[in-house]
């Protein structure tokens, strides 16, 4: 039986004239850092992909267009090809700008993970980073305040969200004995 | 150092001014003179977490929370487990508006899958929705009056929470943790004398929100000790990256019901209170005001709901023969077994909603197998414990359970 | 020759031993099991998520004061610790030391599923199980309990107290104390 769609579910790409005039703006103001740019079949999302050293700059030529508040940032872990991409949302509290959301990735090499700290752009970020700082080991350069903020401080072992920081998996049919 | 009687106004205005420019080493050169606090997680004004305060006599010169008391670890879980499995981990952090972040959950698993569920379901998980809300904010006026010492309002609060928690009850089965929502639709249809009870719980609070006006905002005390306590200007919080009714109570008109409308919310006029001052009073009154506009989306949308599958039929039909006499007789689905170990393509997806206390986030990265990849998942509580720093120094001790309590701050959903 | 009944000596002697052996006779013994029983009060140490039952079961509804069990503030005056919920590591700590600054004769109640057997969190590297911590007379099954199933969790310890009595230990510091 078929049901009456409501008007959301023809909400993939529609034609949003605000959407298509701030990627135009979006485009000519970071030309020349080199990025990425893609949006997701919903219109919501915009995905930047960029290289880390030109992350600070596109950072503050964001702000500067609006986009004033920092929602998340984490990090994603690929052990298999040897990088950690560090994941950012960013968002405005301007009227116009409400409705999208700006996801930026970078990668970063996980031998080593290290960037330079958004702070000084995004306040809102301090204590993102501090979480990213100790569940992946990415090292923020330029963090006030960089230390623990959830695990124990007696916590020992690597860094907790990567892929090789093993818990138990229960397989089917199995019974699970006294916790030791 | 001398101080004369009657310039000591102006020399606590000058040192919180000067505390709001030093953004980190609020340590003064006299460093004898500070006293370092903790308020710590055994305490009744303290919840689930540490509060370290360094006071100079009874002024707070810096604070800092220590959080992680309730540290759970769910987003390392939820790459050991299936998709539908996810959906208890993701309900308990924030226990009392479980439904919105639910709901988050689902929209972006059905985001990566490509489904979308009908609109009698869409209505039904609105309707649990501000259900919740309405409940959740009255958890956080009892806290709030408890903090303050105001015991009477605590009882009454949770009281009120109980006549939502019963509607809940006759919708779902479950008191508090409901696991209603599923990838593809709701689990029940509502009874058939639902509307009528909806209908009668409603007015109650209608005639409690009155008795609360006179007992707990139009109280002397109460006003004494929440006004122009921890202001919050309005360029501030957007540079913090405060979410929910502390933003709203500063006069930032920022919702994402209106902003990215999600399930039924786009069919229902409601407004959104914004306050002016951001002092602690005006964030307690925002939350009643919310309760309001909470139950006139509830009245329309019980008018508003349409007839039709509660299920998506790209799930409906890997139902065997018996489910669907189940379906068809009872309106109730059982699961099959495909979607239980469900694979969605690989691909990526982001959702967001708008909790109790502010706006969730959801990302999940699936790599085609029926675990997902990675789940990001930030709680608007998490946003807000920004607020501990940067609000507390300036006060006295006396005024932390006070700010705390207004800020509406659930350790456990911080903490996930 | 049965203790306490020597009339020969010195009368300071002679009303110790007879308070000692008052003390363990069965009336007395009674009385002091009955008062502690109906007079449980928990310390304020909310651990997690269940404690919105707890919060819900001394709410209006569910009155559970009418038991006899008042939330106090300060751990040296209370004698009941409810764990309510998952117990991680860094709040493992703070309940065992509430608990050894709590005044013999004590008891604890572990409340929902997570303070069983780690509940639905039973593979998280950050939770320990609560009879590790201390021990535990009265499990409540669920997750969360219905605030009556706590309520029937504080009469189940009630009867506890008043027929198995409390513990011997704690009759030997009070006889102890008796002597001083």
């Amino acid at each position: 039986m078929s049901s009456q769609t409501s008007p959301q579910s023809t909400q993939m790409k529609k034609e949003d004239p605000d959407l298509k005039r701030f990627l135009e703006i979006l485009n000519e103001r970071t030309k020349d850092l080199n990025p990425k740019i893609s949006i997701d079949k919903y219109g919501r999302a915009i995905y930047i992909e960029i290289s880390n050293e030109k992350l600070h700059e596109l950072a503050e030529r964001l702000s500067k267009l609006g986009i004033d508040h920092v929602k998340s940032v984490t990090g994603v872990d690929y052990p298999s090809e040897n990088k950690i991409e560090l994941l950012i949302h960013a968002g405005s509290y301007l009227r116009t700008l409400r409705k999208y959301t700006i996801i930026i990735k970078s990668f970063l090499d996980r031998s080593s993970p290290k960037t330079r700290s958004l702070t000084d752009v995004w306040p809102s970020a301090e204590f993102q980073e501090r979480e990213a700082w100790e569940m992946f080991g990415i090292y923020f350069e330029g963090h006030p305040d960089l230390r623990r903020l959830l695990l124990p401080e007696d916590f020992e072992g690597t860094w907790p969200m990567r892929k090789d920081f093993m818990i138990k998996t229960r397989r089917p049919g199995e019974v699970e004995g006294p916790w030791k | 150092m001398e101080v004369d009687r009657d310039s000591s106004n102006d020399f606590l205005s000058n040192l919180s001014q000067e505390l709001f420019m030093i953004r980190e080493t609020g340590v003064r050169e006299e460093g004898e003179r500070l006293i370092e606090l903790q308020i710590g997680p055994a305490h009744p004004g303290s919840g689930h977490m540490r509060i370290l305060a360094w006071v100079d006599g009874d002024i707070v010169v810096r604070c800092d929370p220590d959080i992680g008391f309730v540290h759970r670890t769910i987003e390392k879980l939820s790459e050991n487990r299936a998709y539908i499995k996810t959906i208890p981990l993701v309900e308990r952090p924030s226990l009392l508006d479980t439904t919105p972040i639910t709901i988050g959950y689902v929209n972006a698993v059905e985001k990566l899958m490509g489904i979308e569920a009908p609109p009698r379901a869409k209505y039904l998980r609105t309707i649990l929705a501000e259900i919740t809300r309405i409940a959740s904010h009255f958890y956080g006026i009892g806290i709030l009056a408890v903090f303050l010492g105001h015991s009477t309002g605590f009882m009454w609060a949770f009281g009120d929470r109980e006549v939502m928690i019963e509607l809940a009850t006759m919708l779902t089965g479950a008191r508090i943790t409901y696991a209603y929502v599923i990838p593809g639709g709701v689990r029940r249809d509502m009874p058939q004398n639902f509307p009528d009870q909806v209908e009668k719980g409603l007015r109650y609070i209608e005639r409690r929100l009155k008795d609360w006006e006179k007992l707990f905002l139009n109280n002397p005390v109460v006003e004494r000790r929440l006004r122009d306590i921890g202001v919050l200007k309005p360029v501030m919080a957007r540079r913090l990256g405060i979410t929910g009714p502390n933003l709203r109570a500063s006069g930032v008109d920022y919702d994402v019901r209106m902003a990215e409308p999600y399930e039924a919310y786009d069919e229902i006029d409601f407004m959104i209170p914004v306050a002016e001052e951001g002092d602690a009073y005006a964030r307690g009154l925002v939350r009643f005001k919310e309760i309001e506009q909470s139950i006139s989306i509830i009245r329309q949308a019980i008018k508003k709901i349409p007839d039709g599958d509660i299920i998506s039929p790209q799930i409906s039909r890997l139902f065997n023969p018996l489910m669907k006499k189940i379906y068809a007789e009872t309106r109730r689905v059982k699961f099959p077994s495909l979607l239980a170990t469900l694979k969605p393509p690989k691909g990526e997806a982001m959702a967001r909603v708008e909790a109790g206390r502010g706006e969730a986030l959801f990302h999940i990265i699936s790599d085609g197998s029926t675990n997902p990849y990675r789940f990001r998942f930030v709680t608007p509580s998490f946003r807000n414990v920004i607020l501990f720093k940067y609000l507390i120094p300036g006060h006295r001790v006396a005024d932390i359970p006070a700010i705390y309590g207004s800020i509406d701050y659930f350790p456990p959903e911080a903490d996930r | 020759m049965e203790r306490g009944v020597v009339f020969v000596g010195d009368i300071n002697i002679f009303i110790r031993r007879l308070v000692r052996s008052l003390v363990e006779k069965k009336p007395i013994r009674d009385l002091i099991d009955w008062a502690v029983a109906y007079s449980l009060w928990p310390v304020h140490l909310m651990t997690s998520c269940c404690g919105v039952e707890l919060a819900g079961g001394y709410s209006p509804r569910y009155d559970l004061e009418r038991y006899g069990s008042l939330p106090f503030v300060s751990p040296r005056q209370t004698n009941l610790i409810i764990i309510e919920g998952t117990l991680t590591r860094k709040m493992a700590r703070v309940a065992r030391i509430t608990w050894e600054q709590m005044a013999d004769p004590k008891f604890v109640i572990a409340m929902g599923a997570c303070a069983i057997d780690g509940g639905l969190f039973w593979n998280s590297f950050n939770i320990v199980r609560a009879n590790e911590v201390m021990p535990v007379d009265v499990y409540i099954p669920g997750c969360p309990p219905r605030p009556e199933a706590l309520a029937s969790a504080i009469l189940a310890l009630q009867d506890k107290i008043r027929k198995v009595g409390i513990k011997r230990e704690d009759i030997e510091i009070l006889r102890k104390y008796v002597e001083k």
